[in-house]
């Protein structure tokens, strides 16, 4: 178990450097741009609905950064393909609860693009701004990620449920097929060797909260690998909530060792006032490490990608385009991979974090009598 | 817009989908919960321990199967001492009546033969005795028939004396 650990945080560790790497690499490019875009840009977006300030120029360099970034934030519109004028994109509703006008629903076409201002708010770099400068604007809308989410719980609801209807309608006498026999193995998988395997006796009850997590991450991770699919796993803010409720079950289900542990570790008390704040710190890093895990391997994998077909625009000429397409279909398939491997981790760290704090045992391994009374129950 | 700006954006969670995701979740957590994952781990540990069940049941089988071999075997084996011992105690009791029938008809026999040597016996000594009245009653109708002639004469009778003297002289 320990060494798959490793192995997955060995794995996690190259994908940041290369995410780190990556996002220097598009600085870099970025910053041959000069000052000069830039500038440009600002133009563009004060000059707002003018149209022909957007004719290309072929001499422009490709800002491959905007490009890569375009891919992995949120949007209000879904953007399936084309650019600029010929760009076609489904509009997504815009909901803002606004601390002068309370809650506002419109279609975000109203916008266009960005090119033009709506009862006085406007899309800036795809955020919602106000004219009014002392208006606060909450945005609730129901961006491409938020969009994708629906999808994805629709989806797996729509299926989960369906099989479970095979249970019933076949019953358990019969043995699986179809979709149920594809997806039984998986199941059976997240609550053997996930859920029993690091929590032990009392697994069962978190068997359905991993299951979610398992299924909504790979669904998502699979899903973002479609090029008009949404980077939804690679957004912070998705990451954050599953951590953040990780973060909620792991604690409320600690037992009083996990307790123990942090408020009176097995130390000398000279050591309490570093030890204590250290150990606190440490109910939180976790997560927090989970949250960015998810995020930065699905992030970097799309930078990577994007960035090695923006080669072909960087050194402007076609016979760079095998390499490219190559690398970019190795990272493609590595990708597949890194989908189902951190919707495990994810799983399986969560697991691992539950069992942890729930667990009869203590982490450092010593023994005391309460532990004892535990390994006779079993 | 600085990539700077970017990195802002790319790592400041924004509050909408924070919303989303946690409506979302919970939801389909719940949802699937109940109407999902309920049902097919339910389904999925019952079929479980069915097969454990039926394993165990076809394993329990075996085990019957062969208890029951071995008790036909001992049934067949208890059959078999009771056949060879009704068969020895039919013979025994062959031998048995015919041993007491021989005894019997030599009993009978015997008794037969007795009696009819004490009829014959008797027969015997009842025609003896007949014979030796007839003899009686004959010797003295002779005798007197003899006396009658012999004694008609004084010389007859002398003669007569004289013969029955030699006689007694005999004896």
């Amino acid at each position: 178990m320990t060494s798959k650990i490793n192995t997955s945080a060995k794995n996690s560790f190259l994908l940041s450097l290369l995410f780190i790497f990556f996002l220097f690499l598009s600085n870099f490019t970025f910053a041959n741009d000069g000052a000069e875009p830039e500038q440009e840009h600002n133009a563009v977006v004060s000059q707002g609905h003018d149209a022909t300030a957007h004719e290309e120029d072929p001499n422009k360099p490709v800002d491959i950064a905007a490009v890569a970034f375009e891919h992995i934030l949120d949007s209000h519109s879904w953007h399936l393909w084309g650019d600029h004028e010929e760009a076609v994109s489904i509009p997504l509703p815009v909901i803002i609860y606004s601390s002068v006008n309370g809650i506002k629903c419109f279609s975000s076409a109203r916008f266009n693009h960005g090119h033009s201002p709506y009862e006085g708010y406007s899309l800036v770099d795809d955020e919602i701004v106000s004219a009014n400068p002392d208006e606060k604007v909450y945005d609730f809308s129901i961006t491409k990620n938020v969009a994708q989410l629906m999808l994805t719980a629709l989806i797996l609801f729509l299926l989960f449920t369906s099989i479970a209807r095979a249970y019933k309608s076949t019953g358990v006498t019969s043995a699986p097929k179809g979709k149920q026999s594809f997806f039984e193995p998986l199941i059976t998988f997240v609550r053997d060797d996930i859920a029993k395997t690091n929590i032990g006796r009392n697994s069962d009850k978190y068997v359905p909260y991993l299951l979610t997590v398992f299924f909504l991450i790979l669904s998502n991770n699979v899903l973002g690998l479609i090029p008009i699919g949404a980077n939804l796993t690679g957004n912070i803010a998705f990451t954050f909530v599953l951590s953040f409720i990780t973060l909620i079950v792991t604690n409320v289900n600690a037992n009083k060792h996990y307790w123990h542990h942090i408020f009176a570790p097995p130390a000398p008390k000279a050591l309490y006032p570093i030890l204590v704040p250290l150990e606190i710190v440490g109910i939180f890093t976790k997560p927090f490490a989970l949250m960015i895990r998810l995020f930065a391997n699905i992030t970097a994998g799309h930078i990577i990608v994007i960035s090695l077909v923006g080669l072909i625009f960087v050194f402007k000429t076609l016979w760079i385009s095998p390499v490219a397409v190559g690398f970019a279909l190795f990272i493609d398939v590595l990708e597949c991979l890194v989908a189902l491997l951190q919707a495990y981790i994810f799983t399986l760290l969560t697991a691992l974090f539950i069992g942890s704090a729930s667990a009869d045992h203590n982490e450092d391994g010593v023994h005391n009598s309460e532990d004892e009374k535990a390994t006779v129950k079993h | 817009m600085s990539s700077l700006f970017i990195l802002g954006s790319l790592i400041t969670p924004g509050i909408g989908l924070i919303f989303w995701t946690t409506v979302v979740f919970l939801l389909l957590l719940a949802l699937l919960g109940k109407y999902a994952w309920k049902p097919i781990l339910n389904a999925i540990k019952t079929r479980e321990q069915n097969i454990t069940n039926a394993l165990a049941s076809a394993e329990s089988a075996l085990n019957d199967m062969r208890e029951l071999q071995s008790n036909n075997e001992k049934i067949l084996a208890k059959a078999r001492e009771e056949r060879d011992a009704l068969l020895k105690e039919a013979r025994d009791a062959k031998e048995s009546i015919l041993a007491e029938a021989k005894t019997k008809a030599t009993k009978e026999t015997e008794r037969i033969l007795t009696s009819a040597r004490e009829q014959i016996n008797s027969e015997k000594n009842a025609a003896i005795s007949d014979l030796k009245n007839q003899v009686a009653a004959l010797s003295i109708e002779i005798a007197e028939k003899i006396l009658r002639s012999d004694l008609s004469s004084d010389e007859k009778q002398k003669a007569l004396v004289s013969n029955l003297m030699k006689d007694v002289n005999l004896n």
